[in-house]
């Protein structure tokens, strides 16, 4: 037996907010588990949800004509995965596809989305994490794509 | 190096007439020692093999200032009248170009011939201070390391030195604030100063036990009181008229804090890294490494060459050069000399000598560059 | 500083090799080989401690310095994994099985195997960063006891530059240690990681004050896993790296390795991270 996965709460996106924080920003939340090979994203559907990732590994694939299709960057268990439903056109950008099981929960993108009539504003919390995040990331792929291994580099 | 013996003023020391003086050449020679000492070679003073006190530089000078040497006479007819010239004595122990090894090709494989190391007998005529302590500092890169150098080794064993009490300061040097010098304190088997007021002479220390043998056969007059205090005084009004200095306070702390320093941005603008500096610097030990082979491939040789950290390729890597810019070039240079030498050696890699302000075809003066940087410590460049 | 008689130390001089015969040569990724030399006319082999190196010299052509890349536990092989990318490394090659090579070393303060054990260890490697953290992974395994838990962090260009990469499937099946494998760029049926080796940082638990880590790779990759064992909580002084500097003799004299205050021929190639940290970010050091 797998240990238990850990609640909502608990997953390292969402640690550390209130109660409160965490009904503003979650909201529509479904329990997935997707079998490997399975596409969570799929380039150019419409993007309406945040998945929070619980168990397993994802991989995210850009398909280049006449290149075949490349694995850009794993995302597993604590990460989270989906952000194109921030900005017009709410549009996927990539593939995204189970490369073992994985369990996420899935947040409906509507409640954090803003501005609207609900929500005017994102929520700070949620926006500084948002910020963490891809800063994160945008310092992983600064490194991925200096291609330090080249020989030279 | 020979032991230091320290005497009372009156033991072991004696006034050695001019001819006493070249029969203290002529019985070195007459041991074996091959003599290497100070001669006027193609305008300026360097060290080559003499004869005797005949070809010693008697009446020469040498006028020195920051990328600025010339050959003047004096009247006086010194023999050691100048400082120190282009050449220090690195290339009788750290040599320029040396052979390691050679390579033969055998049915199997090959074999390696290591270079017999038989150096001459050298004896140097007129090592300074400065120079005797530059010594002392290459010493502890091949000789006190985990690793010896068994040709330096070799060399600096067969080594008789004389050395000469500053009896001018140079136009460059700086070897009082690097306490390095005028006076020689160690490393001699005899310390001379010439001594021109009141008759022409030689006041002669010994400092290890075969140069007091020497002295002894020379049946020189024990020196007096008077005699002493007159090399005294040439030796003091050497160090009183020494125009730079170096302050040294905390200076590893000092480089190490200003590594960023727009001062670093200044001088790029001028040096040409020419390695001028690094040839010239009694210290500097860098070397290159090369590899050969004849023609049909039988044989292969290694050779050690002086390289220089100026140079682009002395930081290559694969791919890159680790300090592409000559400010990166300069910067490494400069705290190697003052401040990482310290943490490598326990010593300064800089013992005062001036060669590299004088050798600067842009005249580029290491005190003054110090200086620079200390009087506006902690300044950032954008760079 | 070295364990063994340094090769060559005495009459012949630190700076003159001793021809070994190629045993046998390994194709590993496209460009990178390992050479097996045959030491078995050496009394008690070719002795080494993990992390240090030796000085190769092919006939006529060059000397470059290559870590030794075989077990420290046992001394009667001499290996090391060697990347084609110049004249040297080219000629090394070309030598083949039979050929001849100098050999002197070995060289350089080794990993601080003693001071981790008891500890958690996390070996981070970049590329053929592998090669000189080999030995010490070989050394973890055989006195496995002795250790805390081992994690061996791995990443490379794409999967096919993988060095030992049977090695690593089987190190990743072995339960005493944690393996991960990550990849800059992978084509589909890759199912390992795909992305730079400190993202694969946080699938590790790391205790602060009991993990020592190992890391050796290009030196950005390093400075950025430095960054994020730091924000870990890690100190620095148990963060040990393995660096690159041209070397010409490796004992010493030539004063081609420096880095400021550094010898990285005899100071290292393995330095604690608190003893470079106010340089290695610094440029042109
Ligand atoms: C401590 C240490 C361990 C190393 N371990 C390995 C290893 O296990 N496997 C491996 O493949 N490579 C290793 N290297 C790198 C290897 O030394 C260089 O790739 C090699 O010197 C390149 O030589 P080349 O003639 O093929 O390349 P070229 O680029 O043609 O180099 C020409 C010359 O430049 C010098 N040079 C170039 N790169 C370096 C360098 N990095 N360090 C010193 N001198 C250099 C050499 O004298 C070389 O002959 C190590 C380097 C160091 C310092
Ligand atoms: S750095 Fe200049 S002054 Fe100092 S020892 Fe070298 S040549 Fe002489
Ligand atoms: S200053 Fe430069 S050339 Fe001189 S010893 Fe240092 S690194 Fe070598
Ligand atoms: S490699 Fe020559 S001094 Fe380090």
């Amino acid at each position: 037996m797998p240990p238990p996965l850990p609640p909502l709460e608990h997953h390292p996106f969402l640690r550390g907010l209130s109660p409160e924080q965490v009904s503003a920003i979650a909201c529509g939340i479904r329990e997935l588990s997707f079998p490997a090979g399975a596409l969570l994203l799929r380039e150019g559907e419409q993007a309406d949800t945040l998945y929070l990732l619980r168990s397993g590994r994802v991989v995210l694939e850009l398909n280049v004509p006449g290149r075949g299709t490349t694995q850009l960057e794993t995302l597993k268990a604590g990460d989270i995965l989906g952000l194109s439903w921030l900005f017009p056109p709410y549009r996927w950008s990539l593939d995204a596809r189970a490369v073992e099981p994985v369990d996420a929960f899935a947040l409906d993108a509507s409640c954090m989305r803003g501005p609207t009539p609900e929500h005017p504003v994102l929520e700070p919390a949620l926006a500084m994490r948002l910020l963490r995040h891809l800063y994160d990331r945008l310092e992983r792929v600064r490194l991925q794509r200096l291609d330090v291994y080249k020989a030279g580099a | 190096m020979p032991e230091v013996t320290s005497s009372a003023p009156e033991e072991g020391r004696a006034q050695l007439s001019l001819e006493q003086f070249a029969a203290l050449l002529a019985a070195l020679r007459g041991e074996g020692w091959r003599l290497v000492g100070p001669t006027v070679r193609d305008g300026a003073l360097v060290h080559e093999d003499i004869s005797g006190a005949e070809e010693l530089p008697r009446g020469w000078t040498e006028v020195q200032e920051a990328g600025t040497y010339r050959l003047a006479r004096r009247e006086d007819g010194a023999l050691f009248g100048y400082s120190v010239g282009p050449k220090s004595w690195k290339h009788l122990l750290f040599v320029p170009r040396l052979r390691l090894m050679s390579a033969h090709r055998e049915a199997e494989g090959f074999r390696v011939e290591s270079e017999p190391t038989e150096p001459p007998r050298l004896a140097l005529i007129g090592a300074r201070s400065c120079d005797l302590h530059a010594i002392a500092v290459q010493d502890r890169t091949f000789l006190e390391g985990p690793y010896k150098d068994p040709d330096y080794a070799a060399r600096r064993e067969r080594l008789f030195v004389v050395a000469v009490n500053c009896g001018q300061a140079g136009g460059t040097c700086f070897c009082v604030s690097m306490r390095t010098g005028p006076r020689a304190t160690f490393g001699f088997d005899i310390a001379l100063t010439e001594v021109l007021e009141g008759g022409h002479r030689f006041l002669a220390e010994a400092g290890s036990e075969r140069g007091a043998a020497l002295l002894s056969r020379l049946e020189a007059r024990p020196a007096s009181e008077e005699d002493i205090q007159a090399a005294d005084a040439v030796v003091e009004r050497t160090a009183q008229s020494m125009g730079r200095t170096m302050d040294t306070t905390d200076i590893k702390g000092l480089l190490y804090r200003n590594l960023e320093h727009p001062r670093w941005d200044d001088v790029a603008q001028r040096c040409l890294a020419c390695t001028n500096c690094t040839l010239v610097c009694p210290t500097c030990f860098c070397s290159t490494v090369e590899d050969t082979s004849d023609l049909r491939g039988d044989v292969a040789e290694r050779w050690r060459r002086w390289d220089s950290c100026f140079t682009l390729d002395h930081s290559y890597l694969h791919g890159g050069n680790v300090r592409h810019t000559i400010r990166g070039r300069y910067r490494q240079w400069l705290t190697h000399k003052v401040a990482s030498w310290w943490d490598q050696f326990g010593t300064s890699g800089c013992i005062g000598c001036g060669r590299c302000i004088t050798w600067c075809p842009v005249g580029i003066d290491i005190t003054e560059e110090v200086a620079a940087i200390r009087a506006t410590d902690g300044a950032r460049s954008g760079a | 500083m070295s364990p063994g008689a340094p090769l060559a130390a005495g009459a012949a001089g630190p700076m003159t090799p001793e021809p070994l015969r190629v045993r046998s040569l390994r194709r590993e990724t496209a460009d990178t080989w390992t050479v097996s030399l045959d030491v078995s006319r050496r009394p008690g082999g070719f002795p080494f401690q993990p992390g240090q190196f030796n000085m190769l010299y092919v006939f006529g052509v060059g000397e470059v310095a290559i870590s030794i890349s075989g077990d420290p536990g046992r001394p009667a092989e001499l290996l090391h994994t060697v990347r084609t990318v110049g004249a040297a490394t080219h000629a090394l090659r070309g030598i083949g099985r039979g050929g001849t090579l100098g050999v002197r070393g070995p060289y350089g303060r080794p990993w601080p195997m003693e001071e981790a054990r008891g500890q958690d260890v996390v070996v981070v490697a970049g590329g053929l960063g592998l090669a000189p953290l080999r030995p010490a992974i070989l050394h973890l395994l055989r006195h496995r006891a002795e250790y805390g838990r081992v994690s061996v962090l791995v990443g490379a260009r794409t999967p096919e530059d993988l060095p030992f990469r049977r090695e690593l499937a089987r190190w990743q099946e072995d339960s005493r240690l944690r393996v991960l494998v990550t990849v800059d760029k992978a084509s589909p049926g890759w199912t390992e990681h795909v992305g730079v080796v400190p993202a694969l940082l946080s699938d590790v638990e790391v205790d602060p004050a009991r993990t020592v880590a190992l890391m050796c790779g290009p030196e950005v990759m390093m400075r950025f896993t430095v960054r994020e064992l730091e924000r870990r909580g890690v100190p620095d002084a148990r963060i040990h790296l393995s660096l690159e500097r041209n070397m010409k003799c490796a004992v010493g004299f030539c004063g081609h390795c420096q880095l400021v205050p550094y010898f990285v021929c005899k100071d290292g190639p393995v330095f604690p991270y608190e003893k470079l940290r106010p340089f290695i970010n610094l440029r042109e050091v």
